[in-house]
């Protein structure tokens, strides 16, 4: 296996930096459809994109090879909802951009846009793509105002401006969330439906919720974006289905802890949820049917699952979160979706469905993607294969060696 | 040096807290078990043996053999061919019962954090029995772990070992003849909760003093005990008649007045508490081992070490534990070099004591796949770790952290029977329980209803559901 690495590495010391042809010889093909694997396949790359899939592709001396050697190659990971890119350190509040409070307007800000805040050049990034992950969706955390500010997908190729995708505006519907602002549930969602309301009036007069900036946001969302609303109890879902079958709105539930008690009503409204497949505790009143098996019986039912991890700096954690879900009786080609094409398809932007035309954001495995003994060997991003270096590889190289003459601030790797 | 000969001089202060060790004492009972044997496993004992195709027997809740021998013929037989045994999982850091579920105010017992300083409470009086966390951990292998203080404060109280039984109260689960902990914390923890009150510590220079402060008041606490027990002792030897008797009484009758704080204190002086101490930074655990040294104690084990791995050495030639994650960083700046090497790093000098700790109620349920998260990364930077060492960074290492290396996390004969069969490798993502036992008693079947607990929080929830 070392070796297997070394050569892979090897490799790519021989590119550069613009698009040279690839060839990933002899891959496990997950396709992300939710059923597809090819065996035993090369997978050519021209230009960024996937140009061939197909076995013993013919090469050449100008053709980079990476060689599978059977291993699974998937399209690259969906890292969840996240703050990478919005976040250094969670406790350097002047780090941290994923969100707004107590701002002095007294009103909702839909339009406070997290993207705006992205560093691709934090070393969250780089951290998180050399485990296997290409994109993430950018999230707008809870805020004091009822609607937390909007977001969207982000791929991880080190672009300032590598966003993807619709407008997502983030809702959080928790009891935590009432608590900070309303005092209830009840007074958050009358505000909640008179912001969305007032969304449709062009005269400032109408408003009281809403700037004009904030009415254009959300009635842009409505139009055409996504909403996704933290909401984890089965009696709080039943009340986002009706309120986004009335709005005509496209909805996501995230959290999604009692989900499984209304799989049918979600998979009649067509609602997907993001769920993290560990969480099974009571970790609250709105959590009580919390069970490991949520993403099992509601793919049962027909709903599209997705997964978060509810982390920024261990995003990488999803893939273990997923591993899970299939232990618990979620099909494994189903999981390998829910962590592909499936969040592209909600969300907008590139299809990530390994097939010919497909952007070639792939990642070669040292094993089983879903496991925990497994890990990413090589990740190859619009055609071009990643150094697999980040701070973390960095700081591991320093400590590695057992004795040095100088100390170990010499050692640059 | 310095350490032996204080301790040697201290040997004999043995009144101190004689109150508080036979206060609150354990009343674990094993439950009801039956001779057993576990046929054609593969066995990880623990302390770095892997036995393939093999079997094991424990009766009256003891190993009696590992590999083969003579069985009652009363015995139950279980087939474990095509899995994996191993001894009961170990969390030498949990807050389940001081921080349960579900996670609501009223229930958040696991920070005195009103002052820095308050090695006077005990982690086992805030322990809610009925947390669901509990039986989770039991469905994750865990038999046995370490409720911990939080760590807001420089001495956040002693802690507690249970065994994953569950009980109506922690003393049916406390783990018999454990030793106490005592929490300590560095870094960001105390100074920000203190700093940001306007009292003091508020730099890490300010953590530093005010432990140096305690340990000499213990110091002086010890010194008066030792006084008073010379003077009875004294009194005793010249007790002849009715003058000496008259002397005895006045001596008796003034004895220094009991400090739970320093109590507490004294007895990590004294050698008789472990400290768990949670640091972060290298420079900071080194800091710590000096003061160690200059008060003549041993810390026994660094929680969280997201940097040990930059002072393996000095660890293992400290005899310290390093308790870490595999994976976690960044949520806050002593965080911020975190590297998923740092366990196999730690475990790689000679001596060096790694342990895979959770500090989380979903940690805990898979401490399993959190190392082999570590393994993998440590055989991917090139270094040897068979599984059969692996599995002993939440087994013996974790048992010998918290003093009871000689009763259990080892699969050896006299050891406890704390067993987990596992449905395949349990470095799998895969992997499951399916049958626990501690001493000897199954506490918990995968396969069946009857011998999965739930609390008493949990029952009645959700009744009109079903799934």
């Amino acid at each position: 296996m070392r070796r297997a690495v070394l050569l892979l590495i090897f490799c790519f010391l021989g590119s550069t930096s613009l698009a040279q042809d690839l060839l990933i010889r002899q891959a496990t093909l997950h396709v992300g459809d939710g059923e597809t694997i090819i065996e035993n396949t090369d997978i050519l790359i021209a230009d960024g994109r996937i140009a061939k899939i197909a076995p013993r592709i013919p090469t050449n001396k100008m053709i980079q090879v990476v060689n599978a050697n059977g291993r699974d190659v998937t399209p690259a990971f969906f890292a969840g909802i996240t703050a990478s890119g919005l976040t250094d350190v969670e406790a350097v509040s002047e780090s941290v951009d994923s969100g707004y409070r107590e701002l002095f307007t007294g009103l909702m800000h839909p339009e406070i846009d997290v993207r705006l805040a992205y560093n691709p050049l934090s070393s969250v990034v780089p951290v998180t793509r050399i485990e296997g992950f290409g994109y993430a969706l950018l999230a707008a955390s809870r805020s004091d105002r009822g609607i937390g500010g909007q977001g969207g997908l982000v791929r991880f190729d080190g672009g300032f401006s590598s966003f993807e995708g619709s407008d997502v505006i983030f809702i959080d519907l928790s009891g935590h969330a009432a608590k900070s602002f309303g005092g209830s549930r009840s007074a958050q969602w009358a505000l909640i439906k008179q912001a969305f309301d007032e969304s449709l009036e062009s005269d400032p007069d109408d408003r009281e919720l809403l700037s004009a900036a904030g009415a254009k946001a959300l009635k842009e969302t409505r139009r055409a974006g996504t909403f996704v609303f933290h909401v984890n109890r089965a009696a709080d879902i039943i009340r986002l289905i009706d309120f986004a079958k009335a709005q005509k709105i496209n909805a996501v539930v995230h959290g999604g802890r009692e989900a499984w008690i209304v799989a049918d009503q979600l998979k009649a409204a067509d609602i997907p949820v993001v769920l993290n497949a560990l969480d099974n505790l009571p970790a609250d009143f709105d959590s009580l049917g919390s069970r490991l098996d949520n993403a099992a019986l509601l793919n049962q039912a027909g709903v599209t699952v997705m997964f978060s991890s509810g982390e920024t700096h261990n995003a990488r954690k999803i893939r273990q979160v997923a591993g899970n879900a299939v232990a618990n009786g979620l099909p494994y080609e189903v999981a390998i979706k829910a962590m592909t094409t499936a969040p592209a398809k909600i969300f907008g932007g590139e299809a990530r469905l390994a097939t010919v035309g497909a952007k070639a954001d792939l990642v070669v495995w040292s094993g089983d993607p879903l496991d925990v003994t497994s890990l990413a060997e090589a990740v190859v991003m619009g055609g071009i294969p990643d150094s697999m270096t980040s701070r973390q590889t960095q700081l591991r190289d320093r400590y590695l060696p057992e004795q040095n003459a100088l100390p170990r601030s010499y050692i640059k790797p | 040096m310095f350490r032996k000969a204080l301790m040697a001089s201290l040997a004999f202060c043995s009144q101190i807290g004689i109150a508080s060790d036979s206060a609150f004492p354990s009343t674990y009972q094993p439950l009801a078990s039956e001779p057993t044997v576990i046929r054609n496993a593969t066995i990880l004992t623990g302390n770095g043996r892997r036995l393939d195709n093999a079997d094991l027997y424990f009766e009256d809740g003891r190993i009696v053999w590992v590999g083969s021998g003579e069985a009652a013929d009363n015995s139950r037989v279980i087939d474990a061919e095509g899995r994996w045994v191993t001894p009961g999982i170990i969390d030498v850091h949990s807050h389940l019962g001081v921080y349960p579920s579900p996670d609501v105010d009223a229930h958040s017992d696991g920070n005195e954090a009103t002052a820095p300083v308050t090695a006077e409470v005990w982690a086992e009086h805030s322990v809610w029995p009925q947390d669901p966390g509990f039986t989770r951990a039991l469905a994750g292998g865990i038999t046995s772990l370490q409720i911990l203080p939080g760590s807001a404060n420089l001495f956040g109280g002693r802690s507690v070992t249970l065994k994953n039984v569950p009980a109506g109260t922690y003393q049916a689960m406390k783990f018999p003849s454990a030793p106490y902990g005592l929490k300590m914390a560095c870094g960001e923890n105390p100074k920000r909760v203190y700093g940001r009150r306007k009292t003091a510590p508020s730099t890490r220079m300010g953590n530093v003093a005010a432990y140096r402060s305690s340990w000499i008041k213990a110091q002086r606490y010890i010194d008066d005990w030792s006084e008073y027990e010379r003077k009875v002792a004294e009194q005793e030897a010249k007790n002849t008649n009715a003058e000496g008797t008259a002397a005895l009484a006045a001596a008796l009758n003034k004895p220094p007045k009991r400090d739970l704080e320093l109590e507490t204190l004294a007895g990590v002086l004294k050698g008789d508490i472990i400290v768990h101490m949670h640091c972060y930074r290298a420079d900071e655990m080194v800091t710590i081992m000096d003061m160690a040294d200059e008060f003549g104690y041993q810390v026994g084990t660094f929680h969280h070490g997201v940097e040990a791995y930059k002072i393996a050495d000095q660890l293992a030639q400290n005899g310290v534990c390093g308790a870490l994650w595999a994976d976690w960083w960044g949520f806050k700046m002593e965080a911020y070099d975190g590297i998923q090497e740092n366990i196999a790093l730690v475990d790689r000098p000679e001596g060096g004591c790694a342990i895979v700790h959770s500090d989380s109620d979903e940690g805990i349920q898979r401490l399993n796949q959190e190392a082999a998260k570590a393994m993998a990364r440590g055989r991917a930077a090139g270094l040897t770790i068979p599984e059969e060492r692996a599995i002993g960074w939440i087994t013996s290492n974790a048992a010998k952290s918290l003093g009871v290396a000689d009763q259990t996390g080892t699969l050896a004969a006299n050891m406890m029977a704390d067993v987990v069969i596992w449905n395949q490798n349990p470095f799998s993502v895969y992997a499951k329980a399916d049958q626990v036992f501690v001493d000897g008693a199954q506490v918990y079947d995968r396969f069946d209803a009857t011998l999965q607990p739930i609390s008493d929080f949990e029952l009645g929830q959700l009744m009109e559901v079903t799934p």
